[in-house]
């Protein structure tokens, strides 16, 4: 056995940097999830306490953030529907890397849906 | 990171997959575990896009959100179950994730034990808290000023 190992399973392009995003954009939305149950449990506590913390998400360094986290989200569907299609569909593997760029493309897409809407809602008052 | 190597330097795996030890349960709970990322996962799609719909694209968007638009959301037994259903399975799904990240980087056993106790703890704090607010919400608390409410509850 040597002291260190011979080689390294990570093989660079779409198919390992596609899983490192899935990895980030999980771990961050997990966070994000058990903060939302927080806030919204404060319209347990009083009208008054869940609009004065649901107002903070309205200011718009938390609206960038907003975009930041549905781009996250976004992505993490599309390709959790890449990794199912390689998973499952019999051509899967073949095609994972132009899936990849189908996966970009569909979170262009969405979010050019998106972020004018929001955007406008966050900066237009 | 290298990422040329080619994999002929690898070594060979050296043992056959190893037999099951007697008394270890027949189900496999890792394939139960992906196999449930993959249907929770179809789900989520559909319950996420569709709360981020509601609430960020319709009408006013988050401006729209305030204690009024949950009361008048959580009236409604659809919506109810809608984020039930999304907790529970965005919780199970995203702690099942987390430990799957929490056994690929921790290599001590210590470090590997104290992070997934606290992921189990901010699991089980976090659906129960979420579970008893979605059912016992109250939307016309008494004494609130009327103009934070919905506009179905009777004029104090």
């Amino acid at each position: 056995m040597p002291e260190k190992p011979a080689g390294t399973l990570y093989r660079g392009r779409e198919g390992m940097w596609s899983w490192v995003a899935h990895r980030v954009t999980g771990f961050l939305i997990f966070f994000f999830l058990l903060v939302h149950v927080l806030d919204t449990s404060l319209v347990r506590v009083s009208p008054e306490a869940y609009n004065v913390v649901i107002g903070a998400y309205k200011n718009p360094i938390m609206g960038l953030g907003e975009a930041g986290l549905v781009a996250a989200i976004v992505y993490h569907a599309f390709n959790g529907i890449r990794v199912m299609l390689v998973d499952f569909w019999s051509q899967g593997t073949r095609y994972q890397r132009v899936m990849l760029w189908v996966v970009v493309g569909l979170v262009v897409v969405t979010m050019a849906g998106f972020l004018p809407r929001h955007l406008s809602n966050i900066f237009g008052g | 990171m290298a990422t040329t190597t080619p994999t002929g330097t690898l070594a060979a795996p050296r043992s056959a997959r190893a037999t099951r030890s007697r008394g270890s349960s027949r189900t496999n709970m890792e394939m139960v575990g992906w196999l449930f990322m993959r249907l929770s996962g179809v789900l989520l799609i559909v319950l996420i896009f569709g709360h981020l719909f509601v609430n960020l694209m319709v009408g006013e968007g988050i401006n729209r959100i305030d204690f009024a638009f949950v009361g008048g959301k959580w009236a409604d037994p659809f919506w109810q179950f809608w984020d039930l259903a999304m907790l529970w399975l965005a919780m199970i799904h995203g702690t099942n994730g987390m430990r799957t990240i929490i056994n690929d980087y921790a290599e001590r056993d210590r470090t590997r034990l104290v992070l997934k106790a606290l992921l189990y703890l901010a699991f089980f704090v976090t659906v129960v808290l979420g579970t008893l607010v979605i059912f016992t919400f109250e939307p016309c608390p008494i004494g609130a000023p009327a103009e934070l409410l919905p506009s179905f509850c009777p004029a104090p």
